[in-house]
């Protein structure tokens, strides 16, 4: 397998002195492309800086982050932040929209950020907005929209372009189970067309949808499920129907 | 007890013979409380001595296992299925849960690292859900018995993830219990 992501061995340590606090303690987790990876547990475990790490918004204190084939803490901070634009979406709790802008605005702005003309640019968000079935709420503003709706946009916004790795934070956080559910086959679908997801969540429902879930404790991995099993588990369970 | 009303309410749409009456509850629940035969012709010879069924007419050459007679549903029968359907299941005895029993257990007895039963516990279940999940997607809901089925499933997702939640909880509460002076340790110092 072919990994997206690989964060190996990474430690952050925040603050200084008496105030220092360990956010990870030696944590290694790779995605592959095509796989889907749930990170759970406790608030304060450290899985909103994993992502952060993951996507290069912040850096280790020791260890290396890889995305896609390219050493993050190696990088300059315009290279990462080059990086970032092309080959990393973000998905939030809150959808950070800009309302200012329609969707389709919103979907092209890190293209366009990325020095894409805009015709380009507006060419390919309209092609990520059909991804996630909103190609007729293009012109719209984000304020005219449902949670779930500006959730898919977002979802686009994450996925524009050629994205290969996808980081969601909470993304169903502040949606309806069944609206949830939606966001979530949207990033499994996209990530089965050949991303990889990192994916922070308090559901389990929801973390179902992964190939496999890190569970983090206090800045370490205690476990991860899903390990080694092949498709003949998936067989196994097939027959058992 | 449920398979005896479930094979009664099925004998409401008509006779049948008792592994047609296995298939159309296994079809039913996607197979996930497999029945075996002679389950099927133990109920049906208690529900034929409780007047629930009986021979359906013109199949009156039984023979010793019942496998050759179709059963059809008595009056009686019919009022049973009604009942079943008009009363809530009770709870008033939780079912035998091992999982509770085991942690109850082992929060008592000294030395047993709970956090890590728990942890062990939590990522076994999550697995489960994640099997559950994905024979979710692949099931289509528009046939009665595909719907059926998908229920079922839900019903397995939804405890799947009731027992994750309630682990997490189990684990919140044990970690405030750590921090807390421990019983053992008050008991030490009440022996002082
Ligand atoms: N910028 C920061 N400065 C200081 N401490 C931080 C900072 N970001 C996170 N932390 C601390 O690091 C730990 C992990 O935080 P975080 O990664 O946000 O956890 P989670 O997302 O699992 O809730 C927490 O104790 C948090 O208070
Ligand atoms: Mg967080």
């Amino acid at each position: 397998m072919n990994p997206i992501l690989t964060l190996a061995d990474v430690t952050r340590v925040h603050g200084a002195g008496a105030a220092e606090v360990h956010a990870l303690r030696g944590v290694t987790v790779t995605a592959s492309q095509g796989e889907l990876v749930a990170v759970m547990g406790p608030s304060g475990s450290g899985k909103s800086t994993l992502l952060n790490l993951a996507g290069g918004l912040d850096t280790p204190s020791t260890g290396d982050v890889v995305v896609d084939g390219t050493s993050l803490v190696r990088l300059s901070q315009s290279r990462r932040a080059a990086l970032r634009r092309t080959s990393v979406g973000y998905v939030f709790q809150s959808f950070n929209l800009i309302p200012a802008l329609t969707a389709a605005e919103n979907v092209a702005l890190p293209l366009e950020l990325d020095g894409w003309k805009r015709g380009r640019a507006r060419d390919a968000a309209l092609v990520a907005l059909d991804e996630v079935g909103l190609t007729s709420a293009a012109d719209r503003y984000p304020d005219d929209m449902s949670g779930g709706q500006q959730q898919r946009v977002a979802i686009a916004r994450a996925i524009v372009g050629q994205r290969r790795l996808i980081l969601a934070d909470e993304p169903t956080g502040a949606l309806d189970t069944a609206t949830g559910e939606e966001v979530l086959k949207l990033l499994r679908a996209r990530v089965d067309a050949g991303a990889a997801g990192l994916l922070v969540t308090h559901d389990p429902r929801h973390a179902a949808w992964a190939d496999r879930v890190v569970f983090l404790r206090d800045g370490l991995v205690v476990d991860e499920s899903g390990r080694a099993r092949g498709p003949e588990d998936l067989l196994d369970a097939e027959a058992a129907r | 007890m449920s398979v005896r009303h479930a094979l009664l309410a099925l004998l409401e749409q008509g006779p049948m013979y008792g592994y047609q009456l296995r298939t159309e509850f296994e079809g039913r629940t996607g197979s996930t409380w497999p029945l075996n035969i002679g389950q099927v012709y133990t109920t049906l010879a208690r529900l034929e001595r409780d007047g629930m069924i009986e021979a359906a007419s013109g199949d009156s050459e039984a023979d010793e296992d019942g496998s050759k007679r179709r059963y059809a549903i008595t009056t009686d029968g019919r009022v049973e299925v009604a009942t079943w359907f008009d009363e809530p299941v009770g709870r008033g005895e939780p079912p035998r849960d091992e999982l509770a029993i085991k942690l109850a257990i082992a929060v008592t007895i000294p030395g047993v690292d709970v956090a890590s039963l728990v942890q062990r516990q939590r990522t076994a279940t999550m697995n489960a859900l994640h099997d559950y999940t994905r024979l979710k997607r692949g099931a289509a809901t528009d046939e009665p018995a595909d719907l059926a089925w998908s229920l079922v499933l839900d019903s397995l997702i939804f405890n799947a993830e009731a027992e994750i939640r309630w682990l997490d909880h189990c684990e919140a509460r044990l970690a405030r219990r750590s921090s807390a002076p421990t019983r053992s340790t008050v008991a030490e110092e009440a022996a002082r």
